[in-house]
C-alpha cells in the first residue's frame, strides 16, 4: 500500500492503494467515478479512457502510480462548466445505444478536438478506432464529432 | 412457469398476439401511490400531472424506454415532456418480461395501447361527468380533456381522483395510425443524458453500502469441476477477506475492490478435475456435425415434393463456427443475501429466470428474491442466461454481506453461452430456365434449448419457427432441421439461427442464379413476382413484402447502374422475428480481403416506432453481423475456449465501418421485430459480393478465417 496524491477533474486526491493498482480500479471503486467504464482490461477496447495531462490513456492498463502529482480528467470533469460541446453533440446525433462505451468515446473524441479542432473523417477515424462499441454506434460518433467541430453534422 | 421454458413462451406469446398483460390491473391507487391514478400496472397519473410509465423489459441499448413509453403516451394522448420512465423488476404483473427474440414491441403493441386508452378513457368520462356534459363532446389532447363547445379544459392530474372511481373499460378504441402524433416520431431517447454524462448507472457500477468484490476461478475445461484449492497467496492480497468454492466448479475470491478480488484470483491455486471434455476440440464438434446430417430431420416447411422435379441438380454445404457475444460490459450481478431474503441488482434481460433460479440456487422461495434491473451494458442474448445472478446470490451467502461478482473480459469470452456451431446441406433441381423447380435446406445444429433441458417438441428448436423459414414461394421446397448434440454450452445469441440459415440459404440463391447465369436480384424477384402466403409454423410470410424489400433495395443501391471499377455488389434477403430485410452490399478488394464502403439496408417491420432508434438498430444490426461475418469464431482446445479477448476475438472498428443506409418501407401493419432482422442478411450479401470479385463462394465463415 502506498499513499498517492494525483489530481482529479481539478481537485487533489489522496488515495491509499498498492502502487500498481490500474488507475480505472482507483477511479471507479476508491474514488465513486464510475463513468469510466471496465470493457478489456488489455488496452484494447477504449472503455476506460481518460486523460492524464490532457492526453487520452487507458486507465485499465495504467498503473496509479504512474500518475501520482499528474492531472487526471474523466468523464464527470470533461464539462467543467456543463455539458462539453462533444456531450451536447452526442445527445444531438442520438449516439449512444447501450451508452457503456461512449464515456470512452468522448474522451478519445475530445483528446482529438483539443489538438485538431476541425478533424477530417481520416483524423476521427484515427482518434477513434481504438475505442471499440459493440452497439455500432461508430457512424453516428463520427457524426456528432463533426458536428462539436463546427461542421454541422456533415462530413 | 417453469424458468426453462420462457423463452419458448415469449415466442408463443408473439403468436398469440400478445394479449398477455391487460388484464393484470392493479387496485386502484395502492397504498404508496394513494393520490395517483393507476388503472393499470404499466401507468400511474399524478395529481401534479406527472406521468410516469413502467417498462417491463430490459435496456440494453435497443431503446425500449423510450419506445415502449411512446406506445401508451400515444394512446394516453399524453403530453411527451411530462413522461417519467420507471424501469419493472421482476414481477408478476406484466407477464413474462423476457427481453429477447426482437420481441419487445411485438409483445406489448397491444398491452401498451389499451393500457394508455383505457386511461384516456377513463379520463374523458371523468371530465365529462365534472362538467355534465356528453363524454362524445370531450376531447383528450396534450394531458388535457378539452370541452370545446365551452372552451373549458382540465389537466389529466386534475381528473385523476375522479377517474379513479370509475370502472376500467375493457373494449377500448384504438388509434388509427394515420392520426398519431407521437409514434412514428424521431423522438430523443430519454436515456441519451445520463449515458454520456457518465452518470447512468450500469450493473457494474452499482453499489451498497459495504459491499464486498468477488471475481471467480471457473474451471477452464468445459463441464470440469474445482476438486481443492490453495489459497495461501491469495490470502496474502491486500483486502482479499475470503476464499471458498462456488457450486461445483469454481472458486470465489473476495475482496474491498475489485482489483484486489482479480489480484487475489491471480495467484489462487485450484487443482480442476477436467471432467469428460478434456479432448474436446473443434474439429471433432464439426465432424459430429457431419456424422449428425445423416440422421432424418424433422421438417421445418414442406412445399409440394423436391423429389418429384427433375432437372439439372446443384448441391453445396455450408458451415458456420460457434460465436460469442461479447458485449461491452461484462458480466456481473449484485446481491444482497439476507437470511430469509435476498435481493440483487442485474444488468439481466431475464429479470424473473433471475429471480426463479437464485430462490433455487439459495433455498428461498421466489417471492423472498427481489430483482432489480439495472441499465445494461449491451446484451445480444448474452444476459438471457442466470449464470451471473446465481453466482452473487451464491457469494453473497457464503458471506453474509452484500456482493457484487464481476467478469473480466476472459471470463466472458472463455464462459459464455455460444451460438451453436452449424453445417448447412442446400441442393437444388434448377427447370429449364435455370431456376429452382425443388429446393431442400438441410440445417444441422445442437438445440440451444434441447441442451437447457427445455421442451424441443417434434426434436424442433423452439427458435427455429422465429428464425429459419422460407423466403421464397418454390413449388417444391423444404427445410428441415437435425439435432445435433455438444457439449459446448450453448447460447441465444444476436438473431440467432437466423444468422445460419441466412447464410446458407442465401449463399445458395446466389450460387444458382451465376449457375443459371442471371443478375442475382432480378433472379431473386423472379423467386418473388408471385403474391403467396408462406405458413411458418405461426408466421405467416409473405412474398409480396420480402419482394417490396427488395425491390426498394434495388431503388435506393442503384443496382442497375453499373459501379466504378473495382466496386463489386452482392444482395441477400431474409426474413426473421416476422420482419423482412433486403441488403446490398459494395466492396472493393484489398489484399485478397473485402472493404465494405456502403450497405443500402431495407425493412419491412409494419409500424415504425421510432425511426431514429430503428435506424441504430439497423446500423448496429450490420457492424454486428460484418464482425460476425468476417472473423468472429470461437475455437475449442484440449475443452477450453481458445479467444479470451478483444486482440483475438475481434470486434469492427470504425475504420472497417460502411455507410449504412437505413429504409423503412411505409407500413400501418402491427410492428414486427427490428433488433435482430438486419444481421441475417449481411453475411451472405458481403460474401456475393465476395464472388462478384473474385469468384470464390464462401462456404464457410467467418470469411477471414486463418
Amino acid at each position: 500500500m502506498a499513499d498517492i496524491t494525483l489530481r482529479v477533474n481539478g481537485s487533489e486526491k489522496k488515495v491509499s492503494v498498492s502502487p500498481e493498482t490500474p488507475l480505472l480500479w482507483v477511479l471507479r471503486d476508491t474514488l465513486e467515478l464510475t463513468g469510466t467504464k471496465f470493457g478489456c482490461g488489455a488496452g484494447l477496447c477504449g472503455a476506460c479512457t481518460v486523460h492524464v495531462d490532457g492526453a487520452p490513456i487507458r486507465s485499465c492498463s495504467t498503473p496509479v502510480s504512474q500518475v501520482a502529482g499528474k492531472s487526471v480528467t474523466t468523464i464527470e470533469g470533461l464539462g467543467a462548466n456543463g455539458l462539453h460541446v462533444l456531450q451536447q453533440a452526442w445527445i444531438a446525433e442520438e449516439v449512444p445505444q447501450c451508452g457503456y462505451c461512449q464515456t470512452g468515446q468522448i474522451m478519445s473524441a475530445a483528446a482529438l478536438l483539443a489538438k485538431t479542432p476541425s478533424p477530417t473523417d481520416e483524423q476521427i477515424t484515427q482518434a477513434i478506432n481504438g475505442n471499440l462499441c459493440r452497439c455500432g454506434t461508430y457512424e453516428r460518433i463520427r457524426k456528432a464529432i463533426h458536428r462539436a467541430a463546427g461542421n454541422g453534422g456533415s462530413r | 412457469m417453469s424458468p426453462l421454458s420462457r423463452r419458448e413462451f415469449v415466442a408463443a406469446g408473439v403468436a398469440a398476439g400478445a394479449g398477455l398483460v391487460i388484464g393484470f390491473y392493479l387496485p386502484h391507487g395502492s397504498a404508496s401511490q394513494k393520490e395517483s391514478f393507476s388503472p393499470n400496472a404499466y401507468l400511474r397519473i399524478a395529481p401534479d400531472n406527472k406521468i410516469t410509465i413502467v417498462v417491463a423489459r430490459s435496456e440494453m441499448g435497443q431503446g425500449v424506454r423510450t419506445a415502449l413509453p411512446m406506445i401508451l403516451a400515444e394512446e394516453l394522448e399524453a403530453d411527451w415532456k411530462q413522461i417519467e420512465i420507471e424501469q419493472a423488476g421482476a414481477s408478476t404483473l406484466f407477464g413474462d418480461q423476457t427481453t429477447g427474440g426482437s420481441a419487445s414491441i411485438r409483445t406489448t403493441w397491444d398491452p401498451m395501447r389499451k393500457a394508455g386508452a383505457a386511461a384516456r378513457e377513463m379520463l374523458i368520462s371523468a371530465a365529462a361527468l365534472t362538467w355534465g356534459v356528453p363524454r362524445s363532446s370531450c376531447t383528450a389532447e396534450s394531458s388535457h380533456i378539452k370541452h370545446a363547445a365551452s372552451g373549458r379544459s382540465l389537466s389529466y392530474g386534475e381528473l385523476v381522483s375522479k377517474a379513479a372511481t370509475l370502472p376500467i373499460p375493457t373494449d377500448v378504441p384504438l388509434k388509427q395510425s394515420k392520426d398519431y402524433k407521437i409514434v412514428g416520431q424521431r423522438l430523443p431517447r430519454v436515456d441519451s443524458p445520463a449515458k454520456v454524462k457518465g452518470e447512468a448507472v450500469f450493473g457494474i457500477d452499482f453499489r451498497l453500502p459495504g459491499m464486498k468484490f468477488a471475481v471467480l476461478s471457473r474451471c477452464p475445461v468445459i463441464g470440469g469441476k474445482a476438486s481443492s484449492f490453495d489459497d495461501k497467496e491469495s490470502k496474502k492480497i491486500s483486502g482479499v477477506s475470503y476464499v471458498g468454492k462456488i457450486g461445483d466448479s469454481a472458486v470465489a475470491v473476495v475482496a474491498d475492490s475489485v482489483w484486489g478480488a482479480m489480484e487475489g484470483r491471480r495467484v489462487l491455486n485450484v487443482t480442476w478435475d477436467e471432467g469428460p471434455n478434456r479432448d474436446l476440440n473443434t474439429a471433432a464438434v464439426m465432424a459430429s456435425l457431419k456424422q449428425a446430417a445423416s440422421k432424418k430431420g424433422a421438417s421445418l416447411f414442406s412445399a409440394g415434393d423436391a423429389a418429384k422435379a427433375s432437372g439439372r441438380h446443384i448441391s453445396a454445404e455450408y458451415t458456420l463456427p460457434f460465436m460469442a457475444h461479447a458485449p461491452m460490459e461484462p458480466g456481473n450481478c449484485t446481491a444482497h443475501y439476507q437470511g430469509t431474503k435476498c435481493e440483487l441488482w442485474a444488468p439481466t434481460q431475464v429479470p424473473q429466470d433471475c429471480r426463479d433460479s437464485v430462490a433455487t440456487a439459495i433455498g428461498l422461495d421466489p417471492d423472498q428474491v427481489k430483482v432489480n434491473v439495472t441499465l445494461m451494458g449491451g446484451g445480444f442474448g448474452r444476459r438471457l442466461e442466470h449464470d451471473y445472478a446465481v453466482e452473487a446470490a451464491l457469494v453473497s451467502k457464503a458471506i453474509n454481506a452484500p456482493v457484487k461478482v464481476i467478469w473480466t473480459r476472459e471470463d466472458d469470452m472463455r464462459f459464455s453461452t455460444y451460438r451453436p456451431a452449424s453445417l448447412h446441406q442446400l441442393s437444388a433441381t434448377l427447370d429449364g430456365a435455370g431456376f429452382p423447380a425443388a429446393l431442400n435446406h438441410r440445417i444441422i445444429a445442437p438445440s440451444i434449448s434441447g441442451q437447457k433441458g427445455q421442451p424441443t417438441p417434434g426434436n424442433v428448436d423452439p427458435d427455429l419457427p422465429d428464425e429459419a423459414g422460407p423466403v421464397y414461394g418454390l413449388p417444391n421446397y423444404a427445410i428441415e432441421y437435425v439435432m445435433a448434440e455438444t457439449p459446448v454450452p450453448l447460447g441465444w445469441m444476436r438473431s440467432v439461427y437466423a444468422l445460419q440459415a441466412a447464410f446458407a440459404l442465401e449463399s445458395f440463391i446466389d450460387e444458382l442464379a451465376v449457375a443459371a447465369g442471371k443478375d442475382p436480384l432480378q433472379y431473386r424477384l423472379h423467386l418473388l413476382e408471385k403474391d403467396q402466403d408462406l405458413q411458418y409454423f405461426t408466421t405467416t410470410w409473405k412474398t409480396a413484402r420480402m419482394r417490396g424489400v427488395l425491390q426498394l433495395a434495388a431503388e435506393k443501391s442503384g443496382w442497375d447502374k453499373p459501379l466504378p471499377a473495382g466496386l463489386f455488389r452482392g444482395v441477400a434477403c431474409f426474413g426473421c422475428f416476422a420482419s423482412y430485410m433486403a441488403e446490398v452490399v459494395e466492396i472493393t478488394m484489398e489484399n485478397n480481403q473485402p472493404r465494405v464502403h456502403r450497405v443500402v439496408t431495407v425493412v419491412d417491420c409494419g409500424q415504425v416506432i421510432n425511426p431514429s432508434i430503428l435506424e441504430q438498430q439497423i446500423q448496429g444490426g450490420i457492424v454486428y453481423g460484418l464482425a460476425n461475418a468476417l472473423r468472429a469464431k470461437i475455437t475449442i482446445e484440449k475443452g477450453r475456449v481458445v479467444q479470451g479477448n478483444f486482440d483475438d476475438y475481434a470486434p469492427l472498428r470504425m475504420e472497417e465501418t460502411p455507410n449504412v443506409e437505413v429504409y423503412a418501407v411505409p407500413s400501418a401493419e402491427a410492428p414486427t421485430g427490428i433488433g435482430e432482422p438486419s444481421v441475417p442478411p449481411i453475411a451472405p450479401a458481403l460474401c456475393n459480393a465476395i464472388y462478384a470479385a473474385t469468384k470464390k463462394r464462401i462456404r464457410a465463415l467467418p470469411i477471414l478465417s486463418s
